[in-house]
């Protein structure tokens, strides 16, 4: 038992937002690495602009459930600040935020922005990154999701080189320029977050 | 042997494909759209033939034909879909299958995409048919493979019961190599043709395959028996997704209970009765409706037993399971949660795109139904029923597929005015067009708009059948006359002009059909991404 390695992960956003993306990456290269895997996704009407999450559950045992328990997450990995927030009692007690701090408004009452983000900060070992000033800089708004991975990866159980690996997988076919962007943001969101 | 990360669903259709299957049919519907979608993508070029169908009914009706030429056929949709199904569904038991025919409902308990949360093993048990309940991805496939050979074995088609959390989590599948398709071979026509005197002993047939049901759910190595020698207080039975959350839970405890997993049905009598033999409480731990409970419990319950669960309240009686409610079931402390905190969290539903076409035609719907107070908008099931969700508010129902156009009409009939239906184009082939055949009939006195956006949006944006040249000449060949069929482009620049066409018609009486065209941004966007990748 003691030799277990596991790390249940929660991934949140807002439907369009790259999520299942993120997922992909993180599976692939910790099934690469020898873990087990479970992946539990949110398909349908939620995908409409609304808040969508993935439970991602990496092992080197068998695992049960598909779903992460209340208080069991040891990383909520959101890309955006306020879905971070909705699933903070997923989170175990020695678990980790990291998040984007670029809200995403689609809804007339978002919180107000100050007071989200300085909950999240009170959070010990949170880990929060403008997300959308890095991937725009790296040459594509879009890469946020990308960013927010590469921030998170210091702290994820599969290693630099497998994530990176199936970010290329994931993103040569949507042709050179999009590939370079993701790359940069990958190792813009991991600096970030030094 | 072969190791692949699945979706659940993925894992059905792989099963079926490597069962042998020559013809898989389907409906768009969450949980289930990602079953046809998998077997589409692997088949282009394949042996199999893998596509959808105009609804449910007809998926099963072809499904039911491919069995009937002996080959083995596979059909799938959500669990209301099964309702649509139902009529052929509920006879091809006394058909019976001649190639192996195994229907696959996939269940949406909590209603994450659904009008109702129904549990699709009772319309196994309605039937009288082996019913199959995977807990994981290696199940799902196993679990085809093995219905596609029961159905054949026993000449009856096979269910499989799917819930949200297993179709849309992945996992890793050890596949086989697969089986050869059947040949050709015609059904007996007197077991196919159900005149009563046929029907009543094919139906006798299907009541004297019970017993060999039954010995075949207690015999199966996917119903399994733990007994605990040490424990004899608390037994749990768990099938589904339900097993999964019990061994979460149990991992790490120090709890050591019996537990019966239940994953083919009917319920093993037998192997329940080992474990009520053995423990002083029984503890049902199912997804869905409480189908075991209520059958162990009976009208009376086990003497000198307790059995818990949904219907004795120690499990919620609605929506789905969770690691949390069984962890609370089995008498385990919470695990230890943050607080929520302060900052309100506002929730977040789901919403039309940015510059969708319903947008548009419900805002000129809107306004010209502003002066009308008695006004009332029957919708329907689709993207546009969001329709119901502020800035909107601009639908009145949604109830199932094609309830609009007949709830219109009834309401017209029953005084309201103006009564109004609002229809997709999917949605009208699907089950709109006998209920348009029905009103134009009597000229009821009420507006249709059909949103023609091309696709089947919701649910990933599949074919419509009925989109187009095809959608116009299915209203006007229902009866609507030409001068009382408007086209409305739903674009800002028009909004002034749609606003004047839905006054017109609704100060006309009798039958008017406004068909609003509109490509989905959505399938604009995957034939861009299609044209770029070529």
């Amino acid at each position: 038992m003691s030799d277990k390695r596991k790390q249940d992960i929660i991934l949140a956003g807002v439907g369009g937002q790259g999520i299942l993306s993120i997922a992909f990456v993180i599976d692939s290269a910790a099934l690469k690495e020898g873990y087990h895997v479970k992946q539990a996704e949110v398909h349908g009407m939620a995908q409409r602009g609304g808040a969508v999450t993935s439970h991602l559950r990496l092992s080197s045992e068998r695992i049960w459930s598909d779903l992460i328990p209340r208080g069991g997450a040891d990383v909520i990995l959101s890309v955006e600040p306020l879905e971070a927030l909705r699933y903070l009692d997923y989170l175990a007690p020695g678990g980790r935020i990291v998040t984007s701090s670029t809200p995403f408004v689609n809804i007339p009452d978002y919180p107000d922005k100050a007071a989200l983000l300085g909950r999240l900060r009170a959070l010990p070992g949170s880990v929060i990154v403008d997300s959308e000033a890095l991937a725009k800089e790296a040459g594509s708004v879009r890469a946020q999701n990308t960013v927010m991975l590469g921030a998170a990866s210091r702290h994820l159980l599969p290693g630099r080189e497998a994530l990176l690996e199936f970010v290329r997988v994931l993103f040569a076919k949507r042709g050179e320029a999009i590939l370079e962007a993701n790359l940069k943001a990958f190792e813009s969101g991991r600096r970030a977050a030094e | 042997m072969s190791k692949e990360i699945l979706l659940g669903d993925e894992a059905i259709g792989l099963g079926a494909v490597h069962a042998g299957l020559s013809g898989a049919y389907s409906y768009p519907g969450t949980p289930a759209s990602e079953i046809m979608e998998y077997l589409i993508k692997i088949g282009r070029g394949a042996a199999f033939r893998a596509a959808w169908s105009v609804n449910e009914k007809t998926a099963f009706e072809e499904a039911l034909g491919c069995s009937y030429a002996g080959k083995r056929a596979f059909v799938s949709f959500k669990h209301v879909g099964l309702n649509v199904a139902a009529d052929p569904f509920m006879s091809a038991s006394l058909t019976g299958a001649n190639g192996g025919l195994v229907v696959c409902s996939a269940d949406d308990p909590s209603m994450h995409s659904s009008q109702n949360e129904q549990d699709s093993r009772f319309y196994a048990q309605f039937a009288m048919i082996p019913c199959f309940e995977p807990a994981d991805h290696q199940e799902s496939y196993d679990m085809v493979r093995e219905a596609f050979d029961l159905s054949e074995r026993l000449d009856l088609p096979v269910m499989i019961r799917m819930t949200t959390r297993l179709s849309h989590s992945r996992a890793g599948v050890e596949t086989r190599p697969a089986r050869p398709q059947n040949e050709v071979r015609k059904g007996e026509r007197s077991s196919w043709t159900l005149l009563p005197g046929n029907a009543r002993r094919r139906f006798k047939r299907v009541l004297e395959l019970q017993p060999e049901l039954a010995r075949y759910a207690s015999a199966s190595p996917f119903n399994r028996l733990d007994l605990a020698p040490g424990d004899r207080k608390l037994g749990i039975i768990a099938s589904g997704i339900g097993y999964n959350y019990v061994m979460e839970n149990l991992e790490g405890s120090g709890l050591k209970p019996s537990i019966l997993k239940i994953s083919v049905y009917p319920v093993p009598e037998d192997l329940v009765r080992r474990l009520a033999d053995h423990c002083d409480t029984i503890l049902v731990a199912e997804e869905g409706y409480p189908l075991i409970e209520r059958q162990i419990r009976g009208l009376f319950g086990i003497p000198g037993k307790t059995v818990i669960g949904r219907l004795s309240g120690h499990l919620p009686a609605q929506g789905e399971l969770s690691p949390e409610s069984i962890r609370a079931a089995l008498g385990l402390a919470p695990l230890e949660r943050r607080s929520m905190g302060d900052v309100p969290l506002a929730n977040r539903p789901p919403q039309l795109c940015v510059g969708c076409p319903h947008a548009d035609t419900f805002k000129a719907l809107k306004k010209a139904l502003e002066d009308q107070p008695g006004a009332v908008v029957f919708s329907d099931i689709g993207c546009y029923t969001l329709g119901y969700f502020p800035p909107h508010n601009a639908i009145d129902s949604c109830v199932c597929m094609g309830a609009s156009i007949g709830m219109a009409h009834g309401a017209a009939e029953a005084g309201l005015h103006p009564a109004l239906g609002v229809i997709g184009d999917s949605t009208f082939g699907h089950s709109g067009i006998t209920a348009l055949l029905s009103a134009a009939a009597v000229d009821a006195d009420m507006v249709l708009v059909v949103l023609d956006n091309g696709t089947v949006a919701m649910t990933g944006t599949q074919p419509s059948f009925s989109t187009g040249a095809r959608l116009l000449d299915i209203i006007r060949g229902v009866g609507v006359p030409a001068e009382r069929i408007r086209i409305i482009t739903p674009l800002p620049k028009f909004h002034e002009d749609n606003v004047k066409v839905f006054r017109e018609e609704i100060a006309r009486r009798g039958l008017s059909v406004v068909v609003a065209v509109r490509e989905c941004l959505e399938e604009a966007k995957k034939k861009n991404k299609l044209g770029g990748a070529r």
